[in-house]
């Protein structure tokens, strides 16, 4: 399965992009596949601020319901709207348009203790 | 060691997402849960049920053994007919909800894939110690299970066969032969679509898919395969209840709105017990509830009144496809059970509105 080579992982499937100050974030099709229709996504509020390895939302779907984790500390910029209306837009385009929050960190070298693409892949068994 | 039944390869090959269900390898999935789940609600859909129990009894005392351990009269039961019923403990709990049917020489009874070993060690001790004269086989291994669902199923396989199957009621069933191949084919099931459930010889299973289902991968496929998570949304839209959810051996069936499957007047195993709670009165039911919003209130979700306080929780919760709603059961007080009652579910500390409902939540109108 194609895993986007631009960004970084968490154990717990969540993928962080870095674009400048800002680190996009979203689940992998590995993680959106495992819970199948998605029904809801619970964001946090523009301008809050989130911890690295604690639960910013929860993402819920026919079959299961799960937290969402950020690997990195700081304040929400941005979510995506759309999500709202669509939260079966993860399971169509979880990489690029079923993206989640957009998060200034706190500390710009955290991204880099994440997991790697191969990393990622090995978790995945891949 | 997980189990495999004889339709693995096929959903192997179908791209079945496969997961472990009463340590048996089932799939949960071959499409998405909504696409199956639509589709046996629009079209057809073919499920393997193989791993569900299937236990044949026969014998002298085979009447009367039955009537001991199920909570339904089976003495007036025909020959042909299938019901549903309820294997109780002592205390009048639910060790199972069961489809009892009568062919001509014996009786099936066909039990849940998870309680399967505990009902045979149960059925097994009653006869030893009540001392009936009966005969009892779990054909569960030497059979497959197949439930084919939805409004296009009867007129698509009708010609496969060689019965009338147009005539075979709701809850009847029969058993023939077909290129010598044994089958019993049941017109019921578990999803509130009209279909059949058919029991065919182990071996025979890679033929039988293929001439009920055909090709299941065309886009425009009448009957396609559907795994457990559809099974799952299916029966609960049609407010069906699952044991370990809605049932288990600490909730007897007067709560659980199961009445209708009891016979009082009847000495069978738990029988006492259960008079007693219908004198009383149950202090709990089961109901019907809508979640206003999208999330989903799973099992274990508390329900709370107006007040705040806790008067229920949830045994099964989804969103449901059909209807575009998050709908659960659940069992509440009997003061908080009026369709239209005014609840919240606790989920994570915030309160979602919801209220009561009737059930079942779908049902179909053809």
């Amino acid at each position: 399965m194609p895993i986007p080579t631009d960004r970084r992982y968490l154990q717990t499937h969540e993928w962080h992009k870095p674009e400048g100050d800002t680190i996009t974030i979203g689940i992998t099709q590995f993680a959106a596949d495992e819970l199948t229709d998605v029904t809801y996504v619970k964001l946090p509020k523009v301008g809050s601020t989130i911890d690295a390895n604690k639960p910013f939302g929860e993402i819920e779907s026919v079959k299961a319901t799960s937290d969402l984790y950020s690997g990195v500390s700081g304040t929400v910029i941005a979510i995506n709207e759309k999500l709202t209306d669509d939260p079966a837009l993860v399971n169509r385009e979880p990489h690029e348009e079923g993206w989640m929050i957009k998060v200034k960190a706190s500390d710009s070298s955290a991204i880099d203790k994440l997991l790697s693409v191969e990393a990622y892949l090995k978790r995945i068994g891949q | 060691m997980l189990r495999r039944t004889p339709f693995y390869d096929f959903h192997i090959a179908s791209g079945a997402k496969i997961v472990d269900f009463a340590g048996w390898e089932m799939p949960i999935l071959y499409r998405s849960i909504v696409d199956e789940h639509v589709q046996t609600r629009t079209k057809g859909s073919i499920f393997d049920i193989s791993h569900m129990g299937r236990l044949h009894f026969s014998g002298k005392d085979v009447v009367r053994f039955l009537d001991r351990v199920l909570t339904r009269n089976v003495s007036q039961q025909r020959v042909g007919q299938s019901r549903y019923s309820l294997i109780c403990n002592p205390a009048g709990g639910v060790m199972d909800d069961v489809i009892v049917s009568r062919d001509t020489k014996s009786w099936i009874v066909v039990c849940n894939a998870s309680n399967r070993e505990k009902i045979n060690a149960h059925l097994h001790a009653v006869r030893e110690t009540e001392k009936f004269d009966l005969d009892l086989a779990d054909q569960t291994e030497a059979t497959a299970m197949v439930a084919l669902q939805g409004p296009l199923v009867i007129d698509k396989i009708a010609n496969v066969l060689p019965i009338d199957l147009k005539s075979l009621k709701r809850y009847e069933f029969v058993t023939d032969s077909y290129m010598l191949i044994k089958f019993t084919i049941f017109r019921s099931g578990y999803t509130g679509e009209d279909g059949v459930e058919l029991i065919i010889p182990a071996k025979m299973a890679g033929l039988a898919m293929k001439l009920l289902a055909g090709k299941t991968d065309r886009p425009e496929a009448s009957i396609k395969p559907a795994g457990l998570g559809a099974r799952d949304t299916l029966r609960l839209e049609a407010g069906m209840p699952l044991y370990g959810h809605e049932l288990d051996e600490t909730i007897d069936p007067l709560t659980a709105n199961l009445a209708w499957v009891v016979d009082l007047d009847k000495d069978f195993i738990g029988a006492d017990a259960l008079r007693a709670i219908s004198e009383a009165g149950p202090k709990r039911t089961l109901v019907g509830i809508e979640l206003e919003g999208k999330r989903i209130a799973r099992q274990g979700t508390e329900i709370k009144n107006t007040a705040g306080t806790t008067v229920g929780i949830v045994t099964s919760g989804t969103f449901s496809p059909t209807l575009q709603k998050s709908i659960a059961m659940g069992y509440v007080d009997i003061e908080s059970s009026l369709p239209g009652t005014t609840l919240a579910a606790d989920l994570k500390g915030t309160l979602n509105p919801a209220q009561v409902v009737k059930l079942p939540f779908y049902k179909r109108t053809a």
